[in-house]
């Protein structure tokens, strides 16, 4: 259900920003939506990050992965077991920016026997990779609209991802990885029958969503080939609260910002938040010291406890005849009640 | 009870999903796979809300009039307490990579068994009531409201997960679904939703000092048991004491190895141990459980039973504590114990009498594993082993659940195993360490109403030491942790008969050679050792 009724959404998004273009609504669509979007994305990411920072952690809860620190002569897992901050920062790097856990990734069989046979599934792992880091030189290739001159990290991007020299102007690589990283991603979530059964229309919107920004992305750069200077004569003017609508842009270019306007304003309110949430996410970035260092729950509140002399009032007698040493060697002058 | 379907039959797994999604598609509670309603007199032995008479089968729970407020209630007050949850809850991207990773999703091929959806169980209600995207898109959104089959339906997975964590390695995200059972859990004992397994023991170990409700006299008499057995193995006198004042160190371990087989031999190989050391320690019956059925309750009651420890500590004057070989309990010891009832600050930082090491991994907790106790004296030769008596034993190590990925005590029980036995032999990779598997028992499930689900949860874990047992006749499956000496001994003789159990002490118990030790002719089990001849 999810799969079709994403494609369906993104048409009436993308038939919305052509009729709004065609209709000549470019405040809307060039100055209200996405000052709007921006704001939403980051008022709605604060709240979110702000909400998760302040709820307690009330235990120390890492999962580890590896050798824990205890006799000098036992080599500790430094990294996936840490002790120190740096141990922390350590597997929080290789998380987030090489998708550790996920390279664990196995595929389970069950052959007749019954035997069980585990596979490297690294696939997963990789396209997930391609995806985020090309999405992320992308995002970084683009801040070229948004200042004056274009910094030399901005143009090493470009010249990296260019590269391969292909054609005018010139392939980026990540363009074309993207596109196929996110077709794999939404492929798998129909093929797989497990996949497809946890899916939600909120796991294939968000892909099909950024098929569209990359789609329309694609088209103006390499076949419609969009009036540059002007794009950036408007986005200069979005960043410096001055927004000008520029002549014939063209109707993609406004589909283009229309749909990453919807991005990010969809974006705190999803799943994506996923991005800020690694982060903060407890059993990764605690260490395992909790034997070493006490850790304090902040709304810890006291319960009742069966203390010893209320064990020892219920059982005075069977333990005097046992043996056992007594804290008040007497009848217990009231019977306290035994519970079972 | 339900009947036991053959292993050629529970082998056979159908990992199809259902037609209808999973939000049409209602628990069906076949006996077998699910375990009895708490009793009256076990909510009531701990004081837990709704104590009255029910039955799974039934259709009327007898919950409380106000019960859908009373959930929503406790979910906001968790949401509010554990970053864990409100994280877990928002950050799920459902790329499906814990799906295979679950025993019981192996086993079974249920969907709801994937971690990602037993979570979305839980994450369906909380989008429905506290997020923006659920309350306007409702199913869209993947938001459902909270009904008495949801409630059935949480009951039935939250009580069929068993906390291992072992999705969580696996994740992108760390999320953990054992957080979500034991808050699901916790939502579901507000209403008197617990299993009698869990909340029977729980509420011995509160009032009587013991899951197994061994009275303290009875405590006594069963360790007292071992030491004519162990007299007649070693022709050695072993006497400990209990609830003894001013001992330097107390010992606590889980009452399953005072009580049943296996667990036995290996609190015999303690008192051997501690014997041969002459260690000045004491057992106490008031702090006779190591183990928490309470963490299977609610934190809570986890809390309140695992005070006795530190409380006894204190009034016995003891300088430290050593813990014996379980899993859950020392999760509870590592992660929790310290911010539950510390500081501990009448202890001592734990120093062996023996060889002067200095346990500075413990110098807030200050209790020392078992295992890491007797590494150390291995290390330093302060034993004289003899591997040989093990000869007759292929040994294999199960890392528990618990204490690999809530701890990562990993090399010591090796170290010790390779010290004690010639031969051992790992499973395969993917089922040991951080991705071991789990007994298919944990956190409370090793009831025998629930065998079925039981026998097809251990499948991957049983399956990893059949293939051992195949390629080097391994026949002893070594572990550290009093539940799977219990449990798995049940999933042996179901899935892999010749293979027995037991724990790292038994093994060193039969190798330690104690002073003025008659000549061992047989094993802790009284089983003849190979090769010896009666003089």
């Amino acid at each position: 259900m999810g799969a079709l009724l994403s494609f369906v959404g993104v048409s009436i998004l993308i038939l919305f920003a052509v009729i709004g273009a065609k209709a000549n609504m470019y405040t809307l669509l060039g100055v209200i939506i996405p000052y709007a979007a921006v704001a939403i994305f980051i008022v709605g990411v604060v709240i979110r990050v702000v909400r998760w920072g302040r709820t307690p952690v009330p235990f120390r809860i890492p999962t580890t992965c590896g050798q824990q620190k205890s006799l000098p002569w036992i080599k500790q897992n430094k990294i996936e077991n840490p002790t120190s901050t740096a141990g922390v920062i350590a597997r929080m790097f290789f998380e987030i920016f090489l998708f550790r856990s996920l390279f664990r990734n196995v595929k389970t069989e069950l052959r007749d026997g019954p035997k069980l046979d585990y596979a490297s599934a690294k696939w997963l792992w990789f396209v997930g990779l391609v995806f985020h880091w090309s999405f992320l030189v992308i995002v970084v290739r683009h801040m070229r609209f948004f200042l004056e001159k274009v910094p030399f990290l901005i143009q090493l991007a470009e010249n990296l991802d260019g590269f391969l020299q292909i054609g005018v102007p010139g392939l980026y690589m990540t363009d074309v990885a993207i596109i196929g990283a996110v077709t794999f991603l939404y492929v798998r979530r129909v093929v797989i029958p497990q996949i497809h059964y946890i899916s939600l229309p909120a796991d294939y919107f968000p892909l099909v969503l950024i098929l569209g920004i990359c789609g329309s992305g694609v088209l103006m750069r390499y076949f419609t080939k969009v009036h540059i200077v002007g794009v950036k004569a408007f986005t200069m003017g979005l960043v410096s609260f001055s927004p000008k609508i520029p002549e014939g842009i063209g109707t993609i270019f406004w589909v283009h910002i229309f749909l990453i306007s919807v991005l990010l304003a969809y974006f705190p309110f999803s799943k994506l938040v996923h991005m800020a949430g690694i982060f903060m996410s407890p059993t990764r970035n605690m260490m395992n010291n909790s034997r070493m260092v006490r850790h304090v729950n902040p709304w810890d509140y006291p319960v009742k406890m069966r203390t010893y002399a209320e064990y020892e009032d219920a059982f005075r007698d069977k333990m005097k005849a046992a043996g056992l040493p007594l804290e008040k060697d007497e009848e217990p002058v009231e019977q306290s009640e035994e519970k079972e | 009870m339900a009947k036991l379907p053959k292993p050629e039959e529970l082998g056979k797994v159908d990992y199809i999903p259902p037609m209808t999604p999973w939000m049409e598609t209602p628990v069906e509670f076949k006996p077998g796979t699910f375990c009895n309603a708490a009793k009256e007199k076990s909510l009531a032995g701990l004081d837990m809300p709704n104590a009255r008479k029910w039955s799974v089968k039934d259709d009327d729970w007898q919950l409380p009039e106000n019960w859908q407020e009373i959930i929503m209630e406790g979910l906001r007050d968790r949401l509010d307490k554990y970053r864990s949850l409100r994280l877990f809850m928002d950050i799920c991207v459902r790329c499906g990579a814990c799906a295979d990773k679950c025993h019981f999703f192996i086993g079974t091929g249920d969907p709801k068994n994937m971690p990602v959806l037993r979570a979305e169980l839980l994450r369906s209600v909380y989008r429905n009531d506290f997020t923006t995207a659920g309350k306007i898109f409702g199913k869209f959104a993947g938001a459902r409201k909270l009904t008495i089959d949801v409630l059935k339906e949480w009951w039935y997975y939250f009580f069929q997960c068993t906390e291992c964590r072992r999705c969580s390695v696996f994740c992108p995200y760390g999320i953990d679904t054992a957080e979500i059972t034991i808050i699901g859990r916790e939502l579901l004992n507000l209403l008197g939703l617990n299993i009698d397994w869990i909340m029977g023991p729980a509420s011995a170990c509160y009032n009587k000092g013991n899951h197994l409700g061994l009275e303290p006299h009875t405590f006594k008499s069963s360790i007292e048991f071992f030491l004519d057995d162990l007299k007649d193995i070693t022709g050695i006198n072993i006497e400990p004491s209990f609830n003894r004042k001013g001992a330097e160190i107390l010992f606590v371990t889980p009452s399953g190895d005072v009580f049943a087989d296996p667990g036995t031999y290996t609190c015999m190989g303690y008192l051997m141990l501690f014997h041969e050391l002459g260690l000045d320690y004491t057992w106490s019956t008031y702090a006779s459980e190591g183990g928490n059925f309470g963490f299977f309750t609610s934190f809570e009651a986890a809390k309140k039973l695992n005070y006795k420890i530190y409380a006894e500590a204190k009034r016995l004057g003891v300088k430290y504590i050593i813990g014996g070989e379980c899993g859950h309990m020392w999760r509870l010891l590592n992660q929790y114990m310290d911010t539950w009832n510390g500081p501990a600050d009448f202890l001592e930082v734990p120093v062996s009498p023996i060889t002067g090491t200095r346990f500075e991994n413990t110098k807030s907790t200050k209790m020392v594993h078992i295992a890491e106790f007797t590494a150390d004296l291995i290390r330093h030769g302060k034993l004289n082993l003899d591997p040989s008596r093990n000869d007759h034993l292929n040994v294999t190590f199960h890392d528990s659940c618990n204490t690999s990925r809530g701890m990562g005590i990993l090399e010591e029980p090796r170290y010790i195993i390779n010290k004690v036995c010639k031969n051992f032999y790992e499973m395969p990779e993917n089922t040991i360490r951080e991705k071991t598997f789990c007994c298919g028992s944990g956190s409370g499930l090793n009831a025998s109403e629930n065998m079925e689900m039981r026998m097809k949860a251990g499948l991957p874990r049983a399956n990893a030491v059949k293939y051992v047992r195949d390629q080097h006749n391994v026949n002893m499956l070594a572990n550290i942790c009093a539940i799977d000496r219990a449990a798995l001994t049940a999933l042996m003789t179901y899935w892999v008969p010749d293979v027995t159990v037991a724990g790292v002490h038994e093994l060193l118990g039969n190798a330690l050679v104690m002073k003025g030790e008659k000549k061992r002719i047989t094993d802790l089990r009284g089983e003849p050792l190979p090769g010896v001849e009666e003089d």
